[in-house]
């Protein structure tokens, strides 16, 4: 052992999982979602399972509650629950899935909390009606003593009035809010141990840490064991005493945190972690010129929706989704705009190409054959001729490209708008713009369902470049990714950049994507840019409160930063 | 040295998942369309019925034994015959011949089973002649008496005694037919009104809905009823069936036309169509070239769904004597012969016709659950 673990030595096993295997009948075959996992958790103890989507960690977790949707089952092994006493073991898998006794298990002796807390949530029920009935459901106290209990736990995950929270409903909570009910919803039976499956997912980066933080608090407070499922290395980092990597089902490695961010066995989990530090600084950049020409300059602009249309369509209200923003992108620069949803950067990318007519303001652009428009007044047409050179790569591959084209109708169709190429010239352009991305030429008359998510991200691309393009809004290109491809997309754009003079408007909530990629960023909150400049000075002295509070807040994938935090 | 660099090739190359390859991978839209259909079991049995319902109505005249309008006043309300196959040990399919009783109570004259006189049957046999289609003339039946004078009365004889077998048969041409033309009549307003209201919004998709709303508010039976009232008598029965199907359609479209603005309206803010306005495409290719191909299989599923209303509303209309009119067979023509006591009582075969509305709109009903489930073969 190169390092000693830094929490109490984890006790006797409290969970063991041995030779798990789960299957998911399909048409004509068999899909082996779990193959062969054992493992153990400790009282007290963190086990993070890691990996990326398809591995099989969520079903493992679920397997271990009996809760595999139809038509999935356990094919294999034990899941062995140390009983009360400490003197035998309950086998899950023996108890199947419905009766008595995995009733007593679930909820009671093991809780879970879902990534999702919106619809794990029942939105016609109170948040104490819920929490309640819980408790009335595994234990014998009367009404009065079970709320007053639920208010004592909503206290405990810091929610703010408990007593009044109980009477609200989880339409009313913010998700960080939500999540927190959840969690004293599983809390309620003093769970011995508790799955949480991506709790954190859905949430933004400062509601992450803090549950993050109530997590692991409230595991030091109950000595219970928790298995952790997520696919984010900064988090594994953060809250793991030991982690479980996953891939396509079947167990890699096992590790302590620390040996295995530092000594990583398996070829897998190193390129997994290779591809994370990756993106923990940023990307060699050559330096900007002296004199920065620019391509776009957006001032003062401001884009209201408005909240109430009135019976004469006379709204009296407005939200203020861009509420003036002003910014400049230079010429081969890439300029990131980073926020927490909801903070109007997407519609910005959006309104810059007109999917959203602005309310006011200005954004002038300096077109590839000279001359400088204002994007913000121009007329449809007008703006149709700029469709060629001002490209978007939207977030998600699955819904931006239409699955019922082929892969060569939906790359040539900007050529057919914007070119007058013949069907032999555009055919033999999609091959090399194929090419450049790094796919086969040979796939055009495929349809997108043929493709993952990376693959088509890359599509997407080949789309974004066919023309002659000059400046691209990058829509969180590689949040819909799996980690490990994520840097590969990026490399991918940097390299075009290089190519053609690309200038890149890149919209992340991701503040370690930008960090490897930009040269500038602007932070967004509610609409309005806080804090802006050059990439490396933002990140590492960052000036406005909320930007600090939005960079202490990434999980960093390297266990020994959590010392500090503690300390 | 170059070690640490194969290294890590090696080990970026295991990351990149590659896809399976199955046969599914290269399938077109309407490849994934038919493979999730064909998991919907009862509505794969739909379709064979189904389309069994329309070749019977294609081929209508081969396949009924007789004119729907012959009649043999000898033979009125007699019962099915039911086949044998065998007479004295030989093969020969034959039906057994009626002899007449009189009914010593009721004074009333009932059909027995004469066991002593076999009629022999056949398939392909030369029967009354016919006009194929209007093409050509022919007296070829699929099935029928071998001396075409005999009685031959499968499903029974209603009160002129013509054969309900051939009745049903031609009624079924009329009655599926006024479905799938009626359907396509709302189908071209549905898709242009519904289209509109769906991909321009505002003003226009506002005044529609209403519109829409206004005519669904109508109570249906007596508004076709009072459209149906007002058509002259005088009119012939093929002009009738024209306008009675421009009255159904005339509400039909409505259904259309909501499933068709829905899915105008989600796909209007859907990012592959954001993604095709901003490669500059015309408005025109973008609703032909990218929103349209979406639509066909929820189009298909509207149809088919809509067919059944359609044959119900004919039905409903026939039967009440305000749709269709004699000499015109339909189900709904049929089942009016079934509005009196004598028909449940002591001629039971005349509600044929109304298991076949049953079978066909379940059918339908079916088939159409299973193309909706199926139409959107992406959805997970």
């Amino acid at each position: 052992m190169p390092q000693t673990p830094m929490q109490s030595e984890p006790g006797a096993p409290v969970l063991r999982v041995e030779n798990l295997s789960v299957e998911f009948p399909v048409h004509k075959g068999l899909v082996h979602a779990v193959k062969d996992v054992s493992f153990s958790i400790g009282r007290g103890e963190t086990l993070c399972v890691v990996g990326e989507s398809g591995s099989g960690k969520s079903v493992t977790a679920r397997a271990i509650l009996q809760l595999i949707a139809e038509p999935g089952r356990i094919t294999n092994g034990r899941i062995l629950l140390k009983d009360k006493d400490g003197a035998g073991e309950t086998d899950i898998v023996a108890l199947g899935n419905r009766g008595r006794a995995i009733r007593e298990i679930r909820g009671r002796r093991i809780a879970m909390i879902f990534q999702e807390p919106m619809s794990s949530l029942s939105p016609v029920h109170t948040i104490g009606r819920q929490i309640t009935e819980t408790i009335l459901l595994h234990e014998k106290v009367d009404k009065a003593e079970a709320r007053r209990r639920a208010a004592a736990l909503l206290d405990r995950v810091r929610i703010p009035n408990p007593e009044e929270a109980l009477d609200r409903y989880s339409f009313e909570f913010s998700g960080g809010m939500r999540q927190r009910a959840m969690i004293a919803m599983a809390l309620s039976c003093n769970p011995e141990i508790l799955i949480a499956d991506e709790p954190t997912t859905a949430l933004d980066v400062t509601t992450q840490a803090e549950i993050l933080a109530l997590i692991r608090e409230l595991q030091r407070d109950r000595g219970m064991a928790v298995l952790f499922i997520t696919h984010d290395m900064g988090v594994v980092a953060q809250i793991a005493d030991r982690v479980m990597v996953m891939f396509k089902g079947e167990k890699v490695e096992e590790a302590d945190v620390f040996s295995l961010f530092e000594k990583p066995q398996q070829a897998y989990t190193r390129a997994l972690l290779g591809s994370i530090l990756k993106l923990e600084r940023p990307a060699p950049r050559p330096p900007r010129p002296e004199a920065e020409k620019p391509i776009a300059r957006i001032s003062d602009l401001e884009l209201h929706f408005p909240l109430n249309p009135g019976f004469m369509g006379r709204p009296t209200a407005y939200l203020k989704a861009i509420n003036g923003v002003s910014l400049t992108i230079n010429e081969g620069e890439s300029v990131g705009v980073v926020g927490e949803s909801g903070s109007g950067k997407t519609t910005l990318g959006r309104t810059l190409l007109r999917v959203y007519t602005p309310t006011s303001g200005k954004v002038d652009y300096w077109r590839g054959e000279g001359g400088v428009v204002d994007l913000a007044s121009l007329s449809r047409r007008e703006m149709k001729a700029l469709y060629g050179e001002v490209r978007m790569i939207f977030q998600d591959p699955h819904a931006s490209l239409n699955p019922r084209m082929t892969i060569y109708q939906i790359i040539s169709e900007p050529l057919r708008t914007n070119t007058d190429m013949t069907e032999r010239q555009m055919q033999g352009r999609v091959r090399d713009l194929l090419t450049r991305v790094g796919l086969p030429a040979d796939i055009s008359d495929r349809y997108p369902h043929a493709f993952s998510g990376g693959q088509r991200q890359r599509i997407s691309i080949a789309r974004a470049i066919a023309v002659r393009p000059r400046l691209i809004i990058a829509d969180e290109p590689t949040s819909a990714l799996d980690v490990s491809l994520r840097h590969q997309v990026l490399d991918l754009m940097r390299d075009l950049q290089a190519e053609y003079g690309l200038s890149y408007l890149f919209i992340s909530h991701d503040i370690a994507v930008i960090r490897y990629f930009c040269d500038r960023v602007a932070v967004m909150k509610r609409g309005q840019i806080v804090e802006m400049g050059d990439v490396v000075q933002v990140c590492e002295n960052p000036v406005h409160e909320y930007t600090r509070t939005l960079i202490s807040a990434v999980p960093r994938p390297d266990p020994r930063l959590r010392l500090q935090m503690a300390g | 040295m170059s070690e640490p660099t194969v290294q890590a090739a090696a080990d970026a190359a295991l990351l990149d998942q590659q896809v399976d390859a199955s046969r599914l991978q290269g399938a077109s839209q309407w490849g994934l369309i038919w493979h999730k259909f064909r998991r919907h079991k009862l509505a794969v049995f739909s379709l064979v019925v189904v389309g069994f319902i329309y070749f019977v109505a294609l081929f209508a005249e081969f396949l009924a034994p007789t004119d729907p309008g012959r009649f043999d006043p000898r033979y009125t309300y007699a019962p099915p015959q039911s086949i044998g196959l065998f007479v004295d040990g030989s093969f020969q399919p034959h039906v057994k011949g009626y002899s007449i009783e009189l009914d010593q109570a009721s004074f009333r004259r009932v059909f027995v089973v004469d066991p002593d006189v076999t009629i022999p049957i056949g398939l392909f046999v030369r029967g009354q002649s016919y006009r194929m289609w209007g093409l050509f003339e022919t007296d070829l039946h699929f099935i029928g008496p071998l001396d075409p004078s005999q009685p031959f009365f499968l499903m029974g004889a209603d009160r002129l005694g013509r054969d309900m077998l051939s009745r049903t048969i031609h009624g079924t041409r009329i009655s599926m037919s006024i479905g799938l033309v009626g359907v396509g009549l709302s189908l071209v307003i549905g898709m242009i009104l519904g289209g509109i209201s769906g991909y321009y919004g505002g003003f226009a998709d506002r005044a529609i809905q209403r519109v829409i709303e206004f005519i669904r508010s109508i109570p249906t039976i007596p508004l076709w009823l009072g459209l149906a009232a007002a058509m002259p008598r005088e009119w012939p029965p093929l002009q009738v069936y024209f306008a009675i199907l421009v009255i159904l359609s005339l509400i039909g479209w409505t259904e259309i036309a909501r499933v068709v603005r829905g899915r105008f309206l989600s796909l209007r803010g859907d990012d592959f169509v954001i993604a095709a306005r901003l490669d500059g495409v015309s408005e025109y290719r973008l609703i032909m070239k990218h929103m349209m191909p979406s639509l066909y299989s929820h189009i298909i599923a509207a149809i088919t769904l809509a067919i059944p209303n359609m044959i119900l509303a004919e039905t409903a209309l026939s039967f009440l004597g305000l749709g269709l009119q004699p000499p015109i067979v339909s189900w709904g023509v049929l089942l009016q012969d079934t509005q009196n006591l004598r028909a449940i009582t002591q001629a039971p075969w005349l509600f044929i016709p109304g298991i076949c509305v049953v079978v066909a709109v379940l059918a339908l009903n079916f088939l159409g659950d299973g193309v909706r489930d199926a139409a959107d073969p992406y959805a997970k």
